[in-house]
């Protein structure tokens, strides 16, 4: 059996990966060549491969371990003692972490193989792959975290590395822009995680000792009063708002799709950004004890799912239509969350990861294919030429639509349930019409890349489309099995993900009588025929005749529903007119030209003035001549001489 | 005749009094220079004057590190002396007076 001494080692290896890979890069950053990619790909694709299995081993440990005392724990150093705060580098293994570390480090290790391929012509070869190994390890902290301290450690790392992998290609000014509005308006998040932080710490100040860790903050949790718990659990939120990208923190996402697509798979689909989920999930017995928060939780996740469905169905880019679809279903997620069903929104997280990741190397695939092209309208009929990457986008694109066996469907039927459960009607009905837009603008864009002919002008770039590599079609089969299996953990009733998560989130009340279970039946014929309807709808119009479009074209009122949606409803025009300009001329009018250029400067050159207008008359004493110098010298002793010889007289 | 210490002492007084005259009244860097070594030596007189008369190491020791001083001093003064040539092209004082107020 593993020692726990081992768990550092998941967090660890990555790091290493990254330090010698960035060595690697700095080393070779003038060279012409770089540094050889096989040594690198080497180092990097071993690192959260190695991870892998010390994760599957403590999984295993885990699984032998009776149900109750299914937490491993590893002090690695005393971190920060100061008074009662005691903050110590610990790591936590318990069913959910563990069920995320293995997310992580599976997905990642596929990515990284993935990348090898995707990224050889690249230049910065061993800087890319330091990044992503940096981003692996800074997630298995978040994860692995015993205490909030590291957890937030690692909520900042993958910020970073965000930003540092979207501004990857930094020389093309529009993508290093990108990276800074994902790490601006990240910041914007954590400020308030880093305020929940703070005013939990203040609120335990009682507690002895106070370490912030996640098992002694379950155990005094009687100290909060619920208006404190409230406070903490929305600033919390905000946090992971930022970083899951929920409305109105979702503007990065979308952007952050400069980034090389390897990258848009790991971090802006399967991994980071389901770190907003993980730490609601993790402080589940916080939020669960404030219902104002989590109808809060809800209602955001609802108008997210809902707002990024409707703006996926116009975007004309291949990652656009990707990245709003990760913005719905970590909607979704919100949602589960919001209700109360902790396991349900993990559970999607899971299957999501996969098929999403799936679904992104897929478009990396193709856009490979096309010689960089990203616009949809300007693809068509890949199927015949990439049978690989299509059949395996063939089967992302059914379980996100939801439908059975695959695996979305599972998880999104448990979530649509539970909010039917909790009695929340109208949120039920908006989530179905959700998951029925979800499954048409995945077709669409399946329907427009991969059927019909292909609408390219340039020839040369149509003569050129080939299948990928087997680095990167192998990912891609893997990725594609499991988005067909992992939905079977969570069979309803027989629900081997919840039980596997029930130490965590704790006993869930046992599902009601048969009557219910009738209920759940006729939900998923419901979200089915949704799906089915979505499908067809995206057949009708873009395969069947594509004069219905053109008379969606002809109709005003229709056309200026497009555009409100192709637009992603104005959000970045209302930050623009409400925030940046008001910001910027605040900046300019009062902060620069007034602040700045009058009290700032007038304090500093009044400083140099007064003392120049002090010394006028006396500064010409100051001839610079040392002669002159000598003779006051001179005189001066004469004088201390006649001076000292009249005192002693 | 043995001298007394007054005339050690006179000798050193006017040695010193030509030097600070020197370093008043001519321009001429190097000749200023040398009248600052004038000084220290007429200084060196009176400390060996003592030192002899008073039967007493002293006086001396100090001579030697004031040597020592004045050859270090040298040294450096002569090769700040030759930047200034350098970029001024001139040896003498008056043209020296960049650090005026």
């Amino acid at each position: 059996m593993i020692d726990n001494n081992f768990l550092v080692f998941i967090p660890l290896l990555p790091l290493l990966g990254a330090i010698l890979s960035g060595i690697f890069a700095f080393s070779h950053a003038s060279d012409e060549e770089g540094p050889n990619n096989k040594i690198i790909s080497f180092i990097s694709c071993l690192a959260p491969a190695a991870a892998f299995l010390i994760a599957s081993l403590f999984f295993l440990k885990l699984q032998s371990l009776p149900v109750d005392q299914r937490v491993l724990t590893f002090k690695a150093y005393e971190w920060i003692h100061v008074g009662n705060l005691n903050i110590d580098m610990d790591f936590l293994l318990d069913p959910l972490s563990s069920m995320m570390t293995i997310v992580i480090t599976f997905i990642g290790t596929l990515i990284h193989i993935y990348s090898v391929g995707y990224m050889a012509k690249d230049r910065s070869f061993a800087r890319y792959f330091s990044y992503l190994n940096l981003f692996t390890f800074s997630m298995l902290m978040l994860v692995l975290g015993k205490n909030l301290p590291i957890m937030f450690l690692g909520w900042e790392g993958v910020g970073l590395c965000s930003y540092l992998l979207i501004g990857f290609w930094f020389t093309d000014s529009e993508k290093a822009i990108a990276g800074n509005k994902a790490f601006i308006t990240n910041r914007i998040g954590d400020f308030g995680f880093l305020l929940g932080v703070f005013l939990l710490f203040w609120s335990l100040q009682d507690a002895n000792p106070n370490s912030l860790d996640f098992v002694s903050m379950k155990n005094s949790i009687s100290l909060l009063s619920p208006s404190t718990i409230t406070a903490i659990t929305l600033l919390f939120f905000i946090g992971a708002m930022g970083k899951s990208a929920q409305i109105p923190l979702h503007v990065w996402l979308p952007d952050a799709m400069a980034g090389p697509t390897p990258v848009s798979a790991l971090i802006h689909a399967a991994t980071m950004v389901t770190a907003g989920i993980y730490m609601i999930v993790r402080l589940n017995f916080l939020y669960s004890l404030s219902p104002a928060t989590l109808s809060f939780i809800e209602t955001i996740g609802l108008i997210t799912a809902f707002f990024a469905a409707t703006v996926a169905i116009t975007q004309s880019d291949i990652k656009k239509v990707l990245a709003y679809s990760t913005v719905s279903q970590l909607g979704y997620m919100f949602l589960a969350a919001g209700v109360g069903a902790y396991s349900a929104a993990s559970f999607h997280l899971f299957t999501h990861a996969f098929f999403k990741a799936l679904l992104f190397l897929g478009s990396g695939s193709v856009i490979h294919a096309m010689s960089e092209e990203q616009n949809i309208w300007k693809m068509g009929g890949l199927w015949s030429k990439m049978k690989i990457t299509g059949a395996t986008f063939l089967i992302g694109t059914l379980a996100i639509s939801g439908i059975p066996p695959f695996a979305g469907f599972f998880s999104k039927d448990e979530i649509l349930f539970k909010v039917w459960e909790s009695g929340n009607i109208p949120f039920y009905i908006i989530g179905l019409i959700t998951s029925g837009l979800t499954a048409f603008y995945m077709f669409r864009l399946f329907f427009l890349v991969f059927m019909g002919s292909n609408r390219n002008d340039d020839q040369h770039v149509v003569d050129h489309i080939h299948e990928s590599p087997m680095s990167m079609t192998l990912p891609l089969i893997i990725l594609a099995i499991c988005s067909t299996i992992v939905g079977f953990l969570g069979i309803p009733h027989l629900n081997m993900f919840e039980s596997w998560l029930e130490p965590v989130i704790g006993n869930l009340p046992k599902e009601s009588a048969d009557a219910s279970h009738l209920m759940e039946y006729f939900l998923i014929i419901d979200t089915v025929i949704v799906a089915l309807i979505g499908i067809s709808l995206a057949y009708v119009f873009y395969i069947r005749k594509n004069s219905i479009l053109e008379k969606i074209k002809g109709n005003q009122t229709l056309q200026k529903l497009h555009d409100f949606s192709e637009n992603k409803w104005y959000f970045d025009e209302l930050y623009n007119k409400l925030i940046i300009k008001p910001l910027l001329g605040f900046s300019d009018v009062f902060l620069f030209k007034f602040i700045d250029k009058n009290i700032i400067d007038g304090l500093v050159n009044g400083t140099a003035k007064f003392y120049s207008a002090m010394s006028y008359g006396v500064r010409d004493i100051q001839s610079g001549k040392v002669r002159y110098y000598a003779y006051f010298m001179l005189f001066g002793i004469i004088m201390m001489f006649v001076y000292t010889a009249s005192k002693t007289s | 005749m043995i001298a007394g210490l007054q005339s050690y002492l006179l000798v050193s007084a006017i040695l010193f009094f030509i030097g600070v005259a020197g370093v008043l009244t001519r321009k001429n860097i190097f000749i200023i220079f040398m009248s600052i070594e004038l000084m220290l030596n007429a200084v060196n007189l009176t400390f060996i004057s003592f030192s002899r008369f008073m039967n007493n190491l002293t006086g001396q020791a100090i001579v030697f590190l004031i040597i020592a001083v004045a050859a270090a001093e040298a040294a450096i003064g002569l090769s700040i002396v030759i930047l200034i040539f350098k970029n001024k092209d001139s040896l003498s004082v008056d043209d020296f007076d960049v650090m005026k107020g």
